[in-house]
């Protein structure tokens, strides 16, 4: 490489790398230093560098704290079902928009609507929609649907609906990010959809495969690698979802999960240290699934 | 056997699509309706959901934006997304552009902190950047917000850019440095109009990144009531007993910038979302 070329490369990323190593790589380190500091927000103005006295205080505080635990298992159970859930939807639309029609054009445009919608904004309409006092859903199901009183969809911890225990508030924030993710899950799927080559399929079909056996036979093998992908994208990015729980629940009715505990610690509690450890071992967790999911690209291509 | 399950599939098709376009677009549908009626009416009949010509009225968007301060906090909303659409641009072509045509020491280092930075949870940032932004004082001042976005943007703008450079020939580039054109000359004379599309979807998607954000603005801006974003000021409006017409006629004016710059945009942010993907 020449010297020049080098060093223009050097300087022309030079402003992006001070940006991001000042508000995301340094602030990150500080996360690590915090959470072997015993350090609350009043001490903040008095904190200096020389005098700081490092402590496994909140790590074992939040390692031994159950509330962590069900958080945990909590967004644990959030990321699993909702990224299953956006990727199997994506799925179904993206199969029922493949073949051209009259409007789909629109119908494509109409479906990306959740993903493009500010998230105040998408909140703040459930919420008026699941409302159990006047929203449309409570009022479909007392006039209509014979429920015997409205639900409280988004503080209801449990119900009972014939033998099953269901976690309403849970099961209404997953459907709230299947929701607001699939339409991305659509895309990725549609964009694969379009380069599959229709010979083969045609040819099956000549030959009397029916559609179902050329879905699991021929197309959905070649479907696998991009769901994969994406399943493992929207685990990674519902894990640490903050905003859409933050916004519909508050963290009530047993929707608790690890980033609103990470605010929790940090706002309501005022302490930076537990908030610190509970956010490391938040990365953790997600830096293992990483490593799971490379481990098993490299053992795929070996 | 065949037609049965041809038919079967036939209708299971246009019952997903019809309950896709249903559950997709008719809660927007619904909080438009709702901004449009008075109050008192969606107490009172949950399921008329249309409004009769008699009651159908604009005054929930007025008093929104008047009244409960929502026009003020679209004010600053609009210059926040303005600045780190502005800025990530400019940071991003610069570095997409050294990306793909430069060899320098140190790219794949540059590459591996990006992805770190896209993986890392917003909220535990968000823990540290509070703290700092305390000790400082930056807390509750736009620009703080702004370079927390950029910071969070930059990587997945820069990523786009990059497959919409690949895309511009080099040989334009090579004709020019020879007739003595400097680097940061060739970059805005002749990558930037070739790439101008791209430049237009990035700046977009940033812009609209911006506009939604909510979790560092309530961190950052919550005690400064005159700073808040229309994100944070409609979500701190919900915690009061402010009337959900109200509220729709909010959150109905925070969606149409974005869904009609989205529609506007769409081919070109299909492509470069496929290609980058957002992080939320």
């Amino acid at each position: 490489m020449s010297r020049r070329e080098d060093l223009h490369g050097r300087l022309l990323v030079a402003p992006t790398m001070v940006v991001v190593l000042a508000f995301a790589v340094l602030p990150f380190l500080a996360v690590v230093l915090f959470a072997f500091l015993d350090v609350r927000l009043v001490d903040i103005p008095r904190l200096y560098l020389d005098e700081l006295v490092f402590t496994g205080d909140n790590l074992a505080t939040v390692w031994g704290s159950p509330r962590f635990w069900s958080a945990a298992t909590t967004t644990i159970t959030y990321a699993a079902a909702s990224s299953a859930g956006a990727v199997l939807v994506g799925l179904a639309v993206a199969l029922a928009l493949r073949h051209p029609f009259r409007g789909r054009g629109l119908v494509r445009a109409l479906v990306l609507v959740p993903y493009v919608l500010p998230v105040v904004a998408a909140t703040t309409i459930w919420k008026t929609l699941l409302n159990p006092g006047y929203g449309l859903v409570n009022a479909v199901g007392t006039e209509w649907l014979g429920w015997a009183e409205p639900i409280a969809f988004l503080t209801t911890t449990s119900r009972e609906v014939g033998p099953f225990t269901v976690p309403v508030a849970l099961t209404t924030v997953i459907a709230f990010e299947v929701w607001k993710t699939f339409p991305l899950a659509f895309l990725f799927i549609t964009a694969r959809l379009q380069v599959v080559p229709g010979d083969i399929e045609e040819a099956a079909q000549i030959d009397g495969a029916g559609k179902t056996r050329t879905f699991w036979h021929l197309l959905l093998p070649q479907l696998a690698g991009v769901m994969a992908l994406l399943a493992v994208l929207r685990f990674l990015w519902s894990f640490q979802n903050f905003n859409d729980i933050y916004l519909l629940t508050g963290g009530a009715g047993g929707t608790e999960v690890l980033a609103v505990r990470v605010y929790s610690e940090l706002v309501v509690r005022a302490n930076i240290g537990t908030a610190s450890a509970t956010g490391l071992l938040m990365t953790g967790m997600l830096l293992a699934v990483v490593a799971v999911y490379a481990w098993m690209i490299k053992r795929e291509q070996a | 056997m065949r037609n049965t399950e041809d038919r079967v599939l036939g209708v299971l098709r246009w019952a997903v699509i019809a309950i896709a376009v249903a559950v997709t677009a008719g809660p927007l549908l619904y909080g438009v309706l709702l901004s449009l009626r008075p109050f008192q009416s969606v107490v009172s009949e949950p399921l008329d959901l249309f409004p009769s010509p008699s009651e159908l009225t604009f005054a929930s968007y007025p008093t929104a934006m008047a009244e409960y301060g929502l026009g003020g906090n679209m004010w600053n909303s609009l210059q926040v997304a303005v600045a780190t659409a502005g800025l990530a641009i400019v940071l991003s072509v610069l570095g997409a552009y050294a990306a793909v045509r430069l060899r320098f020491f140190g790219r794949d280092a540059v590459n591996v902190v990006f992805l770190g930075v896209y993986l890392l949870p917003g909220i535990v940032l968000a823990v540290p950047l509070f703290v700092l932004l305390s000790r400082i004082g930056l807390t509750g001042s736009l620009a703080g917000l702004v370079f927390v976005y950029v910071a969070q943007t930059v990587p997945v703008a820069l990523y786009m850019l990059r497959t919409y450079l690949v895309a511009v020939p080099s040989s334009v580039e090579e004709a020019a440095m020879i007739d003595g054109c400097g680097r940061l000359a060739l970059i805005r004379r002749v990558v930037l109009p070739m790439a101008l599309p791209g430049v237009a979807a990035t700046a977009l998607y940033v812009f609209m990144i911006a506009w939604n954000e909510y979790l560092f603005a309530l961190l950052f801006l919550v005690a400064d009531r005159d700073r808040w974003t229309v994100s944070l000021g409609i979500a701190q409006l919900t915690e009061f007993s402010v009337p959900t017409t109200v509220l729709m006629a909010g959150s109905i004016a925070i969606t149409v910038p974005v869904v009609a710059g989205f529609f506007l945009a769409q081919r070109l942010l299909v492509t470069g979302l496929t290609s980058g993907a957002e992080k939320g």
